[in-house]
């Protein structure tokens, strides 16, 4: 097993399958009485923000509760971060005391990355910056194939802003890496360049990005997909000109009930949440039967559960 | 004064020859010399290149002598080979004032190393806004001719204009950071396939084009010298290409690590960080702030376009953006990492590496033409009877392993830790006096 989950192309297609197969597994504590397993017991979990995200970290939080770890959360927000702690300091602080794993969510790309060399325990990277967010991703692949029964061949649109997302980043390795297909679509100013370069030019599999292609055209794609996630689009964005109004966007790029009803009968709706109603997603959609939203949540304790498992040596090989 | 007899020393790459140093010039040249008083050096193996001058240097003082002081820096430069530096203008304060490129052109002196000569600033605090008082800083004894707000772009067309113009009254040259400063909001690293890969903020290379390309088009408007700092792209050197056909005043400087390491050594991936480079070398991890860099290391096409405009005489000049940072600056995140590397002390190894033992091309971009453009009388000269004696001696066949722990600089923020680099300087003389000997600096 790997030691630290940082990025979607830390997981090779065995282990990823391996770690979607426990979350199964784990999924099955959660209809019992007791939610619990004594696989983590004595172990210690820091869960590590430095951004507020309340979901990923009660998230976190539960599953490594239902292992029996001891939890501890540390907030960026009123904490000797604050007084101006450099991440260094904080990770020998957590070091000292004995981390088995940490748990970071940081608003900088790269700091799982940075804090993984300065601590022995597992790091698992739960958000960076504008960059990954694996655990997401491995939810998403779990709901996916709960849902439509396998990954490979499946055709995943992701939509919205691809470009400031981390969710659309570790969706990208981890689907390709799983053999799905994947079609990214938004203004083209929310599709990093070297992606956008190669739009239109049909499949573009390369190492970086195996089986990933571009399109602008909301309404082209959605027939052919088995999959559409929406990104949550930040409100922020609208004042920098990657788009010129909320409503525009949501003419163009939002999921309402007619483009739902364009999609294939068997498709499903996915969101990271949070969603911003009425921008990127409608009501009606996001409370159809094809949404995946609330499954989503559960799952991801699933997930995080089977990665907390996997990488505290809960199967030492 | 000590005079220095080096034997059997080849000057530029020429066929051996004994050089004798006496009252701070090349009193003679030619083989067999003799004078019983001189300390003699063997210079078997050698080659001896006239001293290397610097146009970018960052020396901290005044404002953050933690991390590097015009003492400091100085002592890297001479153990790099150099005689002369000038010393960029974003200090705390800024040298935006004759007492300030004083301060720091006497420092300069008292360190008695190099030759410091101050850059100063074109607007007042770099912001930007109106020009800072060019006139009194270049009649001031630091007589600056070069004035930069380096590490800021003159965004304001306007004012690039009216500086340019302004200049021509005391020859002075405006240097320009090229960063068009809209298209690199929050830019972390060149935008390009690794930086969407890593999630850090993209500075296009059309940032640097744009600006240049407007500079010259100004330049050539006013009839004024231009100098550009760091060309990074192959891009801009289209531009210069294109501007220096048509005779526009212009002239380019290029960094040794543009000229080496590419974006993937911020995925922590070395072997495709740079043609030639040594196969048993890779970064330690990624996200390493050391190769944080402004501008940004940009790709492969990038660097070999760089090191051909280099050879063709498009970018004039190698200049180190020598930029000192304390630890905490760098051992952080990458986001709230400072910007910069340290070049001083393996300048000359890189540009062997990159250029091979092509000595008169290695004097020319980093000793004739710097000095030229910087105007400083008595540096940039080969070593030839009469000539002020500030000249390096190089052992070519010498390989060192860059250990940042061993570098003279305050700082460690070398991007070559762990490298094996060609090249050591042996000794460094100024008007004469030794600096460097036996690759130790004196004092």
């Amino acid at each position: 097993m790997i030691r630290h989950l940082l990025s979607g192309a830390d997981l090779d297609a065995d282990t990823a399958t391996q770690i979607l197969d426990t979350a199964a597994e784990m999924a099955t504590v959660a209809g019992r009485e007791v939610k619990k397993l004594p696989a983590l017991r004595g172990r210690t979990v820091v869960n590590l923000f430095y951004e507020d995200s309340t979901r990923t970290r009660i998230s976190f939080e539960a599953a490594a509760k239902r292992l029996s770890a001891d939890v501890i959360n540390f907030s960026a927000k009123g904490s000797s971060v604050t007084k101006g702690e450099s991440l260094k300091d904080t990770a020998l602080t957590l070091q000292a005391m004995g981390a088995d794993a940490v748990v970071v969510r940081h608003p900088a790309s790269g700091a799982p990355h940075r804090l993984a060399n300065w601590v022995d325990g597992s790091v698992v990277n739960a958000g960076d910056g504008t960059h990954e967010h694996p655990t997401q991703a491995l939810l998403d692949a779990y709901t996916m194939r709960a849902r439509l029964g396998r990954l490979a061949g499946l055709h995943v649109a992701i939509v919205g802003d691809v470009l400031h997302s981390r969710v659309a980043r570790s969706n990208v390795l981890l689907l390709s890496t799983l053999g799905a297909k994947v079609t990214l679509v938004g203004p083209p100013t929310l599709i990093p360049v070297d992606w956008a370069a190669r739009a239109g030019v049909g499949s573009v599999a390369t190492d970086a990005d195996p089986g990933t292609d571009v399109c602008y055209d909301l309404d082209a794609v959605l027939p052919g997909v088995d999959v559409v996630m929406m990104l949550r689009v930040q409100r922020e964005r609208m004042n920098d000109s990657y788009f010129p109004s909320a409503r525009e966007y949501a003419r163009r790029y939002g999921l309402d009930g007619p483009r739902m009803r364009r999609l294939p009968e068997h498709a499903i709706v996915m969101h990271p949440g949070p969603m911003n109603r009425g921008m990127e997603i409608t009501p009606e959609v996001a409370d159809s039967p094809r949404s995946t939203i609330v499954e989503q949540v559960a799952n991801g304790v699933s997930v995080r559960m089977a990665v907390l498992y996997l990488l505290l040596g809960g199967n030492n090989r | 004064m000590t005079a220095y007899l080096i034997t059997n020393v080849s000057v530029v790459g020429g066929p051996p020859t004994d050089l004798l140093i006496r009252d701070g010039v090349v009193a003679e040249t030619g083989a067999g010399l003799t004078d019983p008083e001189a300390a003699v050096i063997d210079g078997t193996g050698l080659v001896a290149l006239p001293g290397l001058v610097d146009l970018h240097t960052h020396l901290r003082e005044p404002g953050r002598e933690d991390a590097e002081t015009v003492d400091s820096g100085s002592r890297a430069a001479a153990l790099g080979g150099y005689t002369a530096v000038c010393a960029m203008a974003n200090t705390s304060p800024v040298a935006d004032t004759a007492g300030v490129v004083e301060q720091v052109w006497r420092l300069g002196r008292q360190a008695g190393l190099v030759d410091v000569q101050p850059i100063g600033a074109v607007t007042v605090g770099l912001a930007g806004e109106r020009l800072a008082e060019l006139g009194a800083m270049a009649d001031s004894a630091a007589r600056v001719r070069i004035f930069s707000d380096d590490g800021h772009c003159v965004a304001d067309p306007k004012l690039m204009r009216r500086a340019l113009e302004y200049v021509k009254a005391f020859d002075g040259i405006i240097a320009q950071h090229a960063e068009e400063p809209r298209l690199t909001e929050g830019a972390q690293m060149h935008e390009g396939e690794v930086s969407t890969r890593l999630g850090l903020t993209g500075w296009p290379a059309v940032a640097e084009e744009a600006i240049i390309a407007r500079d010259v088009l100004l330049a050539e408007h006013v009839g004024s010298r231009l100098h550009v700092c760091h060309v990074s792209t192959a891009g801009s050197v289209e531009v210069l290409r294109q501007a220096k056909a048509r005779g526009v005043r212009v002239t380019a400087e290029v960094t040794p690590h543009h000229l080496l390491l590419t974006d993937e050594v911020v995925a922590g991936r070395g072997e495709q960080a740079s043609p030639g480079l040594s196969p048993d070398w890779s970064p330690t991890a990624s996200y390493d702030p050391v190769f944080k860099v402004n501008p940004p290391l940009r790709t492969g096409t990038d660097v070999a376009a760089l090191r051909t405009a280099l050879a063709e005489g498009v970018i004039d000049v190698v200049a180190t953006d020598h930029a000192p940072h304390a630890v905490e600056d760098k051992e952080c995140e990458w986001a709230y990492a400072r910007p910069g590397m340290l070049g001083l002390e393996t300048a000359l190894s890189i540009a062997l590496d990159v250029l091979g033992p092509q000595w008169d091309l290695i004097a020319d971009r980093m000793s004739r033409t710097p000095a030229r453009i910087a105007g400083l009388d008595g540096h940039g000269l080969d070593p030839a009877p009469g000539v002020p004696a500030n000249l390096t001696l190089v052992d070519p066949a010498a390989r060192r392993v860059i250990e940042p722990a061993e570098l003279a600089s305050r700082s460690r923020n070398t991007p070559y830790a762990r490298m094996t680099l060609p090249g050591r300087i042996v000794a460094t003389f100024l008007r004469g006096e030794p600096t460097v000997l036996d690759g130790k600096a004196v004092k």
